[in-house]
């Protein structure tokens, strides 16, 4: 994974509430076996009307938020299925963070995994981005990592909450599964302790 | 919790407990929980990329006697041909399907592939297989594994990143979530179901109100559920935000476990159930937060929104955005309403379906197959209404055979089904076409969830085979009574 300490951004006002995962990227293209490629599928039936052209009202087909790459969303973004494909959709978009004032537990989750950083702010905050975003495409906020921090382009810096670990997978650009490798010692120690409680294998045969 | 707090007595939650048990590493300010994983339940949909992951990085499951694997979000669920095969026509979900197969043979790990016959709906079979037992840590990439929590097992769903986490080291970093009890005292008036309960929930806290929760059901209406009832309730409480829901295991929990193919046996049992009974909430056990319903004043429910917080009693006028305090929330219920094409004040009853959809992870079990054909036996599906009836289990549709549900269906002129996810997320063909009306039992009724442009009412087995009968949203308990 790439290692992430700052960036700056245009910005993508998406200013609906509760925006669900089947929104993110509907469920008919979750047959992939693939990460890539999901990109185009982002939002898609919100992009495209129902002869596959692209909505010109939908903010993702406008040309002045053509390579924007920060989407500033309504309340609680991410709700819904668990799919990682959200994400994957997302950054296929070529979107490296969301701002919204709640998210959903596991798109949460699944998002800092892939590098995809769910920034979360205060309400008056998130309006003032919706507005920018609306009224000047062309502006830039800053996300840094090392300091919490998400400037507004007249320098204003506003903090963002994110857990420790996470922060230091993203800045150091390592996934968490090598961690957990390494827990292999403590592992293999409660598993002593801790005999399987099924055994999928072998079915016992009902008495 | 340390050592000295648990000799002194301190009163634990339920989830406490099972977290507790699990915990390989410690949590730190900077650092989660490192939690260990009884159960991982694997589907052909959020894997492959996992197993690709342990690919590259040369590395194998670490316990796949742990691991079950099942086919069921893209399966079809059309009639097998004379071969007894379940076609596939798509080849994308073919391609899927033969991955997943292959990934499970390769890495060692049982799998029931479609048409086998333990084959169904990930959290039907879980439990259907005794798989799914008290105090069980237990994860599968679907946010409705918070299903196998009726058991009193901590369960919940993750994303693909962490199924490979559990494949390769049946562990698991996660921060430690805060509690919410939800208590539902009160007896169940007839005609109104498990369903209506976390209807009723949900549309009272919103679908974020258990956002960084975990949800304890408790009281005497969900005591007095059936496994099955207590499964629908706990497989929902995603849609309120909680990742897991749990009911405190009981001898309605050990009666449904016992017997069943992977569960302890002899000995094994009676020291399993000594556990099990060690489970429950302590008196006093403090949770983060608390809300509590009066199950007696409960009404069926029925959603009128676009997510499943916006639900309301059946018999209610679906409410008006100006009414809403924010402009936050008007234009939700705006942009709601507009999407399903319904007046603000109208009422729902007698609002035309053109489908209904009877399965899912939520409704698909045997009692809810039998609820359902018990008030459409000798009636009829409306004549511009199309039905569908798709057991959550080869198992559910073998046993529902046996007891004649499936002539009970077809005879009304429903269509009986071949077990999986089917329209409930719509991926395998089953699926409603733009502008269309469904009343699901399933869980989502965001845009498109059924189908592209479909629209979904959310309501319980009854009240969707009433609704079926009239071709009109129909309170079931109109028809209660008049059959039996």
């Amino acid at each position: 994974m790439e290692a992430i300490t700052e960036f700056s951004g245009r910005m993508i006002p998406l200013p609906r509430n509760d925006i669900d995962t089947d929104q993110i990227i509907p469920a008919r293209f979750l047959k992939t076996t693939h990460k890539e490629g999901l990109g185009q599928q982002a939002f898609f039936d919100w992009r495209y009307d129902g002869d596959g052209n692209p909505r010109e009202d939908f903010p993702l087909n406008q040309a002045q938020y053509a390579g924007a790459s920060i989407l500033i969303t309504g309340n609680n973004f991410g709700c819904g299925s668990s799919r990682e494909h959200a994400p994957w959709a997302l950054q296929g978009a070529g979107l490296k963070a969301v701002v919204s004032t709640e998210f959903a537990d596991i798109f949460r989750n699944n998002a800092l995994k892939n590098g995809l950083l769910p920034i979360l702010v205060d309400e008056e905050t998130q309006q003032q981005l919706l507005s920018l975003a609306e009224e000047d495409p062309t502006a830039e906020i800053k996300i840094d990592l090392t300091s919490k921090t998400l400037t507004l382009p007249g320098g204003r810096p506003v903090g963002f909450p994110i857990d420790g670990f996470s922060r230091h997978c993203l800045m150091n650009g390592v996934d968490q599964l090598g961690f957990l490798l390494a827990l292999d010692e403590d592992i293999r120690d409660f598993e002593r302790e801790h005999p399987p409680r099924v055994n999928t294998g072998v079915p016992e045969t009902p008495s | 919790m340390n050592d000295e707090q648990r000799r002194n007595g301190v009163p634990r939650t339920l989830f406490a407990k099972i977290w507790e048990d699990h915990i390989i590493r410690a949590q730190e300010p900077e650092v989660p929980a490192v939690l260990y994983i009884d159960l991982h339940l694997i589907h052909e949909v959020t894997s492959p990329q996992a197993f690709t992951t342990l690919r590259e990085r040369g590395l194998k499951v670490r316990r796949p006697g742990q691991t079950i694997g099942v086919m069921d979000h893209s399966t079809p669920t059309i009639p097998r041909n004379e071969l007894g095969i379940i076609p596939i026509a798509d080849i994308q979900a073919a391609t899927q399907l033969e991955t997943f197969a292959d990934n499970c043979r390769k890495y060692g790990i049982t799998m029931y592939e479609l048409g086998h016959e333990n084959q169904g709906i990930v959290h039907v079979i879980g439990p259907e297989q005794g798989l799914t037992q008290p105090g069980m840590t237990i994860v599968c990439g679907d946010s409705h594994t918070s299903t196998h929590g009726a058991f009193g097992a901590l369960a919940f769903g993750i994303g693909t990143s962490e199924v490979g986490h559990v494949l390769a080291t049946q562990t698991l970093l996660q921060n430690r979530p805060k509690t919410m009890a939800i208590q539902v005292d009160g007896r169940l008036q007839e005609g109104v179901a498990a369903k209506d309960i976390i209807l009723a929930i949900i549309a009272r806290i919103g679908i974020h109100g258990g956002t960084g929760h975990i949800f304890e059901y408790r009281g005497d209406a969900i005591r007095s559920l059936s496994m099955e009832g207590r499964m629908t309730v706990c497989n929902m409480s995603i849609e309120g935000g909680a990742r897991a829901g749990m009911v405190a295991p009981d001898e309605t929990t050990f009666e449904y476990v016992h017997g069943r193919p992977f569960a302890p046996q002899g000995a094994d049992w009676d020291a399993a159930v000594a556990h099990w009974r060690s489970l429950p909430s302590d008196e006093g056990a403090p949770y983060d937060a608390e809300i509590q319903l009066d199950a007696s004043q409960l009404t069926p429910m029925i959603t009128y929104g676009t997510n499943p917080g916006m639900g309301m009693p059946i018999d209610g006028r679906v409410p008006d955005p100006d009414q809403e305090t924010t402009v936050n929330e008007r234009s939700a219920l705006d942009k709601a309403l507009r999407y399903m094409d319904l007046q603000p004040g109208q009422p729902l009853l007698g609002q035309p379906v053109d489908v209904v959809f009877l399965g899912s992870c939520t409704n698909s079990r045997f009692s809810d197959l039998q609820q359902a054909a018990r008030i459409i036996e000798g009636r009829r599906v409306a004549d511009q209404v199309r039905m569908l009836v798709v057991p959550g289990s080869q198992q559910v549709k073998a046993q529902a055979e046996a007891a004649g549900l499936d002539e009970i269906f077809r005879n009304a002129g429903a269509e009986w089904r071949e077990a999986g996810c089917s329209m409930c997320i719509a991926m395998n063909g089953d699926q409603l076409a733009p502008g269309q009306y469904a009343i699901s039992t399933s869980n989502r009724n965001f845009e498109g969830r059924q189908g592209k442009g479909g629209r979904t009412f959310l309501a319980s087995p009854l009240t969707a085979t009433a609704t079926a009968i009239h071709g009109v949203i129909t309170d079931p308990r109109t028809l209660i009574g008049a059959n039996n």
